[in-house]
């Protein structure tokens, strides 16, 4: 019995006699778990099964608890207040709205040190009401697309310092060594701005300032170099005119200024119905290719193909010549309609008559000159004297840009407010060469379709935050001061050129100093300070000027002017031509990341969320397409896919489609929506070409649905809708065009609204209301996105718009004539080729009859003792009846949780969007009805102001939304029981007038009347249709 | 067998005793479900589960996924709820105004048809339901006592008059169906074998002992039930009509709306009974006690009330050429000729043609055919409602907003959900409740004033189950 102590190990560690080892050797389980073994639950990762029982009864309580409780959002009082600022009240400041070359003189309201709400500048004399477009921008402020800091290449966490030392030790290089140094930016209307990059090119004495705009009007700058050798373009004044005939310029909707060219035309289509009012009118001709706002508008409108559109001025030259004893100029003959009737008015109305075209040849504008040459509307409707700087682009120079960047002669580039890839026609050739570029440089707030392709994006704030100025028209100043303090990490692009040029980086005193220097001086005296604080006040300054341009002799070359345009347009032509035009809300695009402005429709289409190939009915059958079909539209090779809209109004054969869309890298709002068509535009000796020439359209067999907030364009005759008339009949018959319903009883005739089941209400202290002038509201819709900001209204995006969902609360209804007979219901339908536009703003009408008050189930909708008809959404069930139930359709469902929702991811869906909301105005939720408060947050806020300081709230102390913005003054809100307010007065007047109620035989009794559109035709030829109506 | 008048069809056939009658009945409630009830059940099941899950959606998402819009804020949801509403009227009519004109026929249908009302009811209630759009707000449409403050309902509202018509009629019409039931439950309750059985008709016969008394005072309540019932029958239609009546919509504020409503109410529910009792005639072997004199005589109601529908539309018409209201004139011209053009004409054949070939005897004798048209009058009865609440939205007043709606595939669920639901509890009905009022056929299997042969009061030779003799058998003594 051998080796009887034979061992095994159970392991090394037996055999090396491990302390561990040893240790254990007793206990049964070498290594028994202990709690502190594993990870506790709180702060482990693992878990034990004797914690199951924990994590369970954790988790119950916690969704238990979840549950029982909304998520509390910190809210932090004011615990040292700011001074100025107190909560609830707004603050208000003066700024500038300055976006290339869009200008508005605004107010801006803050609440809580933010802003929430952009309203026209009433000091401004240049600027009049808010364009949808600058409203709009309020939401850009709170963008949360846009670059939260500088970004070098793809690193986004460079530091202000690092960027400043890279970019100034390379352009202190490159301008050693003599290298081009670039600054390409859009229209800058700032003065000091101006001076800024004289001082960084003194500086770097290389640079050079190339300014463009994707809408360039470089040709009228040339063309009054060429008449009158002043590089200008002159200010406008249509007030003063009588007759204007328009030339492919949409000055209601896109051309240089709108809002103040829609302000002053409004004066001349102004009227009362009062014995010794004003019954007068301008007569507006339009000649045109697309239905722009302006052709809308006209009260005679022809359409042109885009190649025969220059030979409209030089026949009309002719024609006017011919009775002024002008010189002729040989042009191919033209016979379209309505030209020698324009003619022969303006040749009556000479020295109150107004040619513009918006044709970027300058040819056409050396013949538009003589025109108004002959006319004698310089000093009188043109005043060269007080020139405009809304478009300071230079074609030409930029053109010769891109040559330099893709000879790889530009050493260095500066890109500020433009977006030349996207916006250029030849963007493509530039984003190729861009890399060449050693130091490229943008203060685009977002890395675009351009500066996504250069080394340094330094953002620059929104005009929200900045300081600035603007010199909209010469003479005429503006001053822009933040409103909030930075959001992001930004620093504005003049701070920038300052820091780079070795200067102090402090814009603000520069602005001042820039002030202090330049304007101060024209002013007049006084204490600085004051003058200065008085300026930020005012947000305006004018500086008188006196002289009218009366002296203009026009000294253009006609012949050659002649001979260019006979080469370049063609009287006749069969081909299918293109015509690229501006969208009114949505303009070139730069700010397309918009929502608002995306949901915000074409005043004329109506289209929202996407850009169209718009084709003429005629046109369309003869192409055998329909609506929504989607075509290949190919020009010279390019091509996009576009679905089809059909378009009355439409030049016949033309194909019209609006730039601003197919964004690439502006954001979720504006990325793939539509197409961009820029590249289609051309250059025709150098100058920006909307109307490339002949198109090719082919179907592709595709369909896309069309986002149309109003999808039947006739009125169908129906004249309790509309009611209109000429202002011949006018002139005669204040009633003319008016339609009064009448009932027959066994008493006799009487009025419609003479029998009721209703008691109706007394109005013992107010009764707001609201008169639409349905002559002076052009249609451009900058209401409906003041309502819309004011309201807290959600966007609900391009497929809500094709079932037909939209929350606007204020909508512009546009009707289009028919040709068919009033019994023709089904030829009703149809819109006429060329027809006549009307637009009527429908809003909530507050009926003191409401349908609507009656059905709800609930008493969520009832009567004030003011006259508003108000909805109180906490007690709505969402039946819907009211909706049904009224006549008007202004009510508005919310169909889905509009806010914190991902299908609708727009502002209302992230924490800085919301920042714009407005805190007086509930945000609705889902299943409720909405609508048309008139802004009864406002009329309340008034009424405690005035009643703190114990007097009656006065006329004009309160002002709705859309009212405000009104470039026109088209709507005039106020309290009808105050005898002395503008309503009352107007409605004084009106009441045996224009003044109607919509739907009078219902007997609603609305608090809003319109009144009648006028349209300044000749009564004959109206009666005569009418006669063959009736025949 | 029983002597009836020579010039009368008797209305039970088959020489049916009180024994046969009792047999004939309970025996779907007290056998095992058949494998048709339960493929059926399974069926409807299934349909119901589909139709909640789009119901679900459609509460958790809102009621966009529907295809309503701002022109048109009612469409499938109304149009469903006034359909059903319509067809819960033929069960009241059948057990209320027939019972007080003493039409005797109506004894072997009526439970089935008021069944049939009850089910309905709840399905247009589930739709006014779903159309709300904060649904879990819809008890402030009752005026009940709150703590809102002063806020209280809107008793001009016809949605409010709906819900004192709706919920008065259902009270009513369950009552009444309950009361009726009671004498059958005792029957079944006596026979039943299992004591869960026993204990749950035991408790609904809410101790029925079929005494003299009892039966005098069933007799009483079923009367002073009729006597509420009728002016329902003739009322919540009116009512349901008055939603649209007292609007301002042209298409929609039309006076002649209440009898025309009811008319077709009558109208589509004795289709819906035709259609329900025409599968269970064949399925339960009811078809002595549902005979074709049953099924011709409906047929008769059809076409009177087809004709009624039919007069109205043409007045309609005629008011709207000859009122000379221009947006009324274009209500009815768009109705006609409008996008719309072919739910109209849907309707105008469906009901107003199909029920005028019932002149026929042949054809209204005839089960396949009457099964046919009552189908398509069902069909032709949701258009009406379809194009009377869509076509006048979509095209009112002002045309900027004119607009089309067509159907998402949640209108479809949602619609989906209600027939789900009716067939489940109409199923759960026809198998756990007799689908003829027992007691009342078999007052009316006297149908003359002969005497009966003593036989007739016998009780069944062959018990099923082998049962010992019913001591409650009282003739037998």
């Amino acid at each position: 019995m051998e080796n009887t102590n034979k061992r095994y190990w159970r392991g090394l560690e037996e055999l090396r006699n491990d302390e561990k080892f040893v240790k254990d050797a007793s206990s049964e389980f070498p290594s028994a778990p202990t709690e502190s073994q594993y990870e506790s639950l709180v702060d482990g990762v693992g878990t034990h099964r004797r914690d199951f029982l924990k994590v369970l009864g954790f988790g119950m309580a916690a969704v238990s608890l979840a549950a029982c409780e909304a998520p509390v959002k910190k809210a932090i009082p004011y615990v040292n207040k700011p001074e100025g600022e107190f909560p609830t009240i707004s603050n208000w400041y003066a700024s500038t709205y300055a976006e290339g070359g869009d200008y508005a003189s605004i107010l801006v309201k803050t609440r809580e040190g933010r802003p929430i709400k952009i309203e026209s500048n009433s000091l401004s004399k240049v600027s009049y009401g808010v364009s949808s477009r600058a409203h709009a921008s309020l939401l850009g402020l709170y963008d949360n697309e846009k670059l939260k800091g500088p970004k070098k290449g793809e690193d986004t966490k460079v530091s202000w310092e690092t960027v400043d030392k890279e970019i100034a030790d390379q352009l202190g290089q490159i301008a050693a060594k003599g290298g081009a140094i670039r600054i390409l930016t859009s229209t800058i209307l700032s003065p000091s701005t101006k001076a800024v990059i004289a001082d960084f090119t003194a500086k770097y004495p290389t640079t050079t300032h190339v300014v463009y705009d994707a809408n360039s009007s470089y040709a009228i700058v040339k063309g009054n170099e060429l008449s009158f050798g002043k590089a200008v373009i002159p200010s406008y004044d249509f007030s003063k005119a009588k007759v204007i005939v328009g030339i492919d310029g949409d000055f209601l909707g896109t051309w240089l200024a709108p809002d103040t060219f829609s302000k002053q035309f409004a004066e001349t289509r102004r009227v009362s119905s009062d014995k010794e009012g004003k019954k007068e009118m301008s007569r507006l001709y339009q000649f045109e290719s697309t239905l722009s706002l302006t052709g809308a508008n006209a009260d005679y409108r022809t359409a042109v193909k885009p190649s025969q559109i220059g030979l409209v001025a030089a026949a009309l030259y002719n024609k006017v010549a011919a009775k002024l004893g002008g010189a002729s100029i040989a042009t191919p003959a033209l016979s379209i309609p309505e030209l020698d009737k324009a003619a022969a008015e303006l040749v009556a109305a000479k020295g109150q008559a107004l040619v513009v075209s918006g044709i970027n040849d300058p040819s056409v504008q050396v013949i538009v000159n003589a025109l108004n040459s002959l006319l004698g509307s310089y000093g009188s409707t043109i005043n060269l004297d007080k020139p405009v700087n809304y478009r300071q682009g230079n074609d030409i120079a930029t053109n010769q840009l891109i040559d330099e960047v893709k000879g790889g002669k530009v050493s260095a580039l500066i890109l500020w407010g433009a977006n030349p890839v996207y916006d250029h026609p030849r963007g493509a050739e530039l984003a190729g060469a861009l890399p060449q570029v050693s130091l490229s440089v943008s203060f685009n707030d977002r890395a675009d379709e351009t500066s996504s392709l250069l080394k340094y994006i330094l953002p620059a704030p929104h005009y929200l935050e900045s300081w600035g100025d603007a010199e909209p028209v010469a003479g005429s100043y503006s001053l822009m001061q933040p409103a909030i303090s930075l959001i992001f990490s930004t620093r504005q692009a003049q701070s920038s050129l300052l820091k780079w040029a070795g200067a102090s980086a402090d814009y603000h005193e520069y602005v001042k100093a820039y002030w202090r220097k330049n304007i101060y001086p024209q002013a007049g005296g006084g204490d600085f300070e004051k003058f200065w604080i008085k300026s930020l006040h005012d947000g305006v300054l004018d500086v008188a000027s006196a002289s009218t341009g009366a002296g203009a002799t026009f000294a253009g070359n006609l012949p050659t002017a002649a001979a260019a345009i006979a080469k370049r347009y063609k009287a006749s032509s069969s081909g299918l031509e293109l015509a690229i035009f501006e969208n009114v809300g949505l303009g070139t695009g730069f700010a397309a990341n918009n929502p608002w402005l995306q949901e915000n429709p074409d005043p004329i289409t109506k289209a929202c969320w996407d850009n169209h190939a718009g084709l003429s009915q005629k046109t369309a059958t003869e192409l055998g397409l329909a609506q929504g079909d989607v075509v290949k539209v190919d020009v010279k090779g390019k091509s996009v896919e576009l679905p089809v809209i059909i378009q009355p109004g439409l030049a016949q054969g033309t194909v019209a489609v609006a730039i601003g869309f197919g964004r690439e890298k502006a954001g979720k709002s504006a990325n793939g929506v539509g197409k961009n068509v820029f590249p289609f535009a051309t250059f025709t000796d150098g100058f920006l070409n909307f109307t490339p020439g002949e198109v090719t359209v082919s179907k592709t067999g595709e369909t896309r649905e069309i986002a149309q907030t109003q999808t039947h364009s006739t009125v169908m005759n129906r004249k309790s809708v509309l009611q209109e008339t000429v202002l011949a009949h006018f002139q005669k018959d204040p009633m003319a065009g008016r339609f009064v319903p009448k009932i027959q009883t066994s008493e006799g005739e009487v009025d419609a609204t003479d029998l009721s089941l209703w008691n109706g209400h007394k109005y013992k202290n107010h009764s707001w209301g609201m008169v639409i002038d349905l002559n002076t509201c052009f249609g451009c819709g900058s209401c409906v996105i003041s309502c819309q900001n004011e309201n807290n209204i959600p966007v609900v995006g391009r497929q809500e718009i094709i079932n037909a969902r939209e929350m606007h609360w204020l909508r512009i209804d546009r009707y289009y004539s028919s040709d068919a007979d009033v019994e023709d219901l089904r030829g009703l339908e149809i819109a006429s080729e060329n027809p006549e536009v009307t637009f009527q703003p429908m809003l909530c009408q507050h009926c003191n009859n409401a349908p609507c008050e009656t059905v709800c189930p609930v008493l969520a909708t009832t009567h004030s003792s003011e006259g508003l008809n108000q909805m109180a959404y906490n007690r709505c069930v969402g039946t819907r009846y009211c909706a049904n139930n009224c006549p008007y359709k202004v009510r508005r469902f919310n169909w889905f949780k509009y806010f914190d929702n991902d299908n609708f991811d727009y502002a209302f869906n992230n924490d800085l969007g919301k920042m714009v909301i407005n805190p007086d105005v509930t945000v609705r939720s889902r299943g409720v009805i909405e609508k048309c408060s008139m802004c009864v947050h406002r009329i309340q806020e008034a009424k405690l102001t005035a009643k703190k300081e114990r007097r009656r709230i006065v006329d004009g102390e309160v002002n709705v939304a859309c009212a405000s913005s009104c470039p026109t003054d088209a709507i005039t809100f106020g309290d009808m029981n105050d005898p002395e307010s503008r309503i009352s007065k107007l409605l004084e007047v009106e009441r045996e007038g224009r003044a109607f109620h919509m739907l009078e035989e219902i007997n609603v009794r609305p608090q809003i009347s319109y009144l009648t559109k006028i349209r300044n035709k000749d009564a004959a030829a109206k009666a005569e249709k009418v006669e063959k109506e009736h025949a | 067998m029983h002597v009836t008048s020579p010039v009368r069809e008797p209305l039970i056939q088959g020489g049916k005793t009180y024994a046969d009658v009792t047999e004939d009945i309970c025996r779907h409630v007290e056998a095992a479900p058949t494998k048709e009830w339960k493929i059926a059940f399974g069926l409807s099941l299934i349909v119901l589960a589909y139709g909640s899950v789009c119901l679900a959606w459609t509460w958790w998402e809102g009621l966009g996924v529907w295809g309503l819009n701002k022109t048109v804020g009612w469409a499938w949801d109304i149009t469903n709820f006034v359909w059903w509403v319509g067809i819960g009227h033929a069960g009241t009519l059948i057990s209320a105004i027939l019972l007080l004109f003493r039409q005797k026929w109506r004894t072997s249908i009526n439970r089935a048809a008021e069944a049939m009302t009850i089910f309905a009811v709840i399905c247009a209630a589930s739709f006014i339901l779903m159309h709300m759009g904060r649904p879990w707000m819809a008890y402030w449409a009752l005026p009940l006592p709150n703590a809102f403050g002063s806020l209280w309902v809107n008793f001009n509202s016809p949605l409010v008059w709906d819900v004192f018509a709706i919920s008065t009629y259902f009270s009513v019409s369950l009552v009444f169906w309950y009361i009726g039931l009671i004498p059958d439950l005792a029957t079944i309750r006596d026979r039943a074998t299992s004591k869960v059985s026993k204990f749950m008709y035991g408790t609904f016969a809410m101790g029925w002992d079929g005494s003299a008394k009892t039966w005098a005072r069933y007799e009483y309540i079923s009367l002073i039930l009729a006597g509420l019932s009728t002016p329902l029958v003739l009322s919540v239609h009116t009512i349901v009509s008055m939603d649209f009546a007292t609007s301002v919509i042209p298409g929609w504020h039309t006076t002649i709306f209440p009898p025309y409503f009811v008319a077709g109410a009558i109208f589509s529910g004795f289709a819906m009974v035709q259609n329900l009792m025409l599968i269970t005639r064949v399925v339960y072997k009811l078809e002595d006690y549902i005979t074709l004199e049953h099924i011709e005589t409906m047929n008769k109601v059809i076409t009177l009330t087809g004709s009624v529908v039919g007069v109205a539309y043409i007045t309609e018409f005629f008011i709207a050429w000859y009122g000379g209201v221009e947006y009324e004139y274009y209500a009815f011209f768009n109705r006609m000729t409008g996008p719309y053009w072919w739910a109209y004409w849907a309707m105008m054949t469906c009901n107003v043609i199909s029920p005028q070939l019932f002149w026929s005897r042949k054809l209204r004798r005839s089960i396949t055919f009457t099964f046919f048209i009552s189908v398509v009058v069902n069909i032709g009865m949701w258009f009406e409602r379809f194009v009377i609440i869509v076509t006048s939205l979509h095209r009112d007043y002002i045309p900027s907003s004119w607009a089309m709606f067509s159907p998402t595939r949640y209108d479809i669920g949602d619609y989906i959900f209600s027939f789900g639901l009716f067939f489940t509890l109409f199923l759960l009905f026809s198998k756990y409740l007799p689908v003829v009022n027992m007691a009342e056929v078999k007052a009316v299997l006297r149908s003359t004033s002969a005497q009966l042969p003593a036989k007739i009061a016998g009780v069944a030779k062959v018990r099923q189950r082998g049962a010992a003799e019913p001591a409650y058998n009282k003739d037998q003594e």
